[in-house]
């Protein structure tokens, strides 16, 4: 009697013509605006780190998964992405060898340990950035100036509103990314050029991000109503520190995030409120990065908490 | 005592420095052992403590097992751990000040460390003076070296030293984390994997021999 072949696997049972590599693919394109400005405003030491970066994450995946005996999954560009978001939050003034210890930590703390792609807690490269800060703080808050000299370093502009205390901004080159910070976050409009790729080709889900910069924007309106002689308008908050490249590639990391839309609201939310938190009232001037981390704790929770009822029940 | 083989002896003995160690296998007194361990010595001084304190305590104890009423057995050890606790602060603050004060809330707080809580209740009270004290010297001398196993990994990468002794060059720079809490909760998850790992590979060998 031939035997029936049955296939038994977890739900989901629809499957879609997405494939994980078509997915990272399309996160590279909306990044090359991204890579383009950091180039453009930090110059050799942005293209340097982001070499270096996503060779060593790339080198590390497939070292670990030959050590581990698992299948060597480069070829899927989770790596190559993860080496590039690395990069762009990271300071410009970033020692080599750190930059490849935070890859490590990245790929191979947070994300082969766990057991690979889609089964990491926490986001690979924000873990990688968290890591490096509480190691080195000395490095992770050496702000270089753009485009001018080496040896120039000035504070970001969230660091200057929070402890210079001055709401004295030019928006404009807050807009285009003229103004000191990690490679990638500065430059906002560059940003917003890739967000609007993924949102249109369906890559990431719009709500995460709705979420997120809509309650930035209400907490520091008000914030701003009540004292706005010490906290800066939601226009500032929005456009300065991590906020935009933590909205549109880390916190809609499809591993990380709800599943459920209610879910997603709900972690928007949080990493906004988090945010908000640390920005207005922590020590740090920027939160977007324990923020997310935080909430990605929470997803499998919030996966439970917001599961669909099933027909009938 | 006739009763007593050398051999059981030897295995009371070696279970508490690999098979069963209180840190690695039990996963018991975890507060001391990611608190105070960022450098060599402050682990080292933890595990000689706590050591003391659970020879002194299982050596009590299994003489007056018989006699304790098992209703209130936990408060009876508790009392006398408690009692050899304070003999161990006293005796660090009287000659070794400095210890002393980095170790801070640690030492008194070895009355709730449940690997000489779990000993006693697991070990002592069912077996005779020698056992216990063979045991007891096994578990401390396996908890004290992984405490001073954790505290020189922390202590090389925080501070590129061991046991105050500079070991990484002056090019080294100091990774702030390894002293932080979470350098402790990082290095312990790779020390209990390798030792999982460690086991895994003896009894794959032990198998197929």
């Amino acid at each position: 009697m031939k035997e029936e072949n049955f296939y038994i696997s977890p739900g989901p049972h629809i499957f879609s013509k997405e494939s994980t590599p078509k997915m990272m693919k399309d996160v590279i394109i909306a990044l090359v605006p991204v890579i383009f400005a950091s180039i453009w405003f930090f110059r050799t030491k942005a293209i340097i780190l982001l070499l270096v970066s996503i060779a060593s994450c790339v080198a590390f995946e497939a070292g670990l998964q030959f050590l581990m005996k698992r299948k060597i999954t480069i070829s899927d560009y989770s790596a190559v992405v993860t080496g590039i978001l690395f990069a762009m939050v990271m300071p410009p003034s970033l020692p080599i060898w750190a930059c490849i210890l935070g890859c490590f930590v990245a790929v191979g703390l947070a994300k082969q340990l766990f057991g690979g792609l889609g089964m990491n807690i926490f986001n690979p490269a924000l873990l990688g950035r968290a890591f490096l800060a509480a190691a080195f703080p000395v490095f992770m808050t050496r702000w270089n100036h753009p485009i001018s000299l080496d040896a120039v370093t000035g504070a970001t502009p969230l660091g200057l509103v929070k402890f210079g205390h001055s709401l004295d901004i030019n928006y404009w080159d807050l807009f285009i990314g003229n103004v000191s910070g990690s490679l990638g976050e500065t430059s906002a409009l560059a940003l917003l050029i890739g967000g609007l790729y993924l949102l249109i080709k369906k890559t990431i889900d719009w709500r995460i991000p709705s979420a997120y910069i809509g309650t930035v924007l209400g907490i520091s309106f008000v914030a701003n109503l009540i004292s706005p002689d010490v906290y800066s308008g939601g226009l500032f908050h929005i456009l300065a520190g991590g906020l935009l490249i933590g909205t549109i590639f880390m916190a809609t990391d499809p591993v990380t995030s709800p599943v459920t839309k209610t879910g997603r609201w709900i972690f928007g939310i949080g990493c906004a409120v988090i945010t908000m938190v640390i920005r207005l009232w922590g020590g740090l001037p920027e939160g977007v990065m324990y923020a997310i981390l935080l909430m990605n704790a929470l997803t499998p929770l919030l996966n439970r908490m917001t599961r669909p009822r099933r027909y009938g029940t | 005592m006739d009763s007593l083989k050398c051999a059981s002896c030897g295995k009371e003995l070696c279970k508490g420095l690999w098979r069963e160690n209180p840190i690695f296998f039990q996963v018991l007194g975890m507060c001391p052992t990611l608190a105070v361990t960022t450098k060599a010595l402050f682990g080292f001084s933890m595990g000689m403590a706590t050591t003391f304190v659970l020879i002194s305590s299982s050596l009590v104890i299994s003489c007056i097992r018989k006699l304790i009423p098992p209703q209130v057995r936990i408060a009876t050890f508790t009392v006398i751990i408690a009692t050899f606790v304070t003999c161990a602060d006293y005796f660090l603050k009287a000659n070794f000040y400095t210890i002393s004060k980095e170790l801070g809330p640690y030492v008194p707080l070895i009355v709730v460390n449940c690997i000489i809580l779990g000993r006693q209740e697991a070990f002592v009270s069912k077996h005779g003076v020698a056992k216990s004290l063979l045991d007891a010297l096994g578990m401390g001398i396996g908890f004290s070296a992984v405490l001073v196993l954790l505290g020189s990994i922390r202590e090389l990468f925080g501070f590129g030293t061991i046991f105050y002794y500079k070991i990484l060059g002056e090019g080294f720079e100091n990774w702030v984390i390894m002293a932080l809490p979470a350098g402790a909760f990082i290095t312990l998850g790779f020390l209990v994997g390798l030792f999982n790992w460690i086991n895994i590979r003896l009894r794959q060998r032990r198998n197929s021999a």
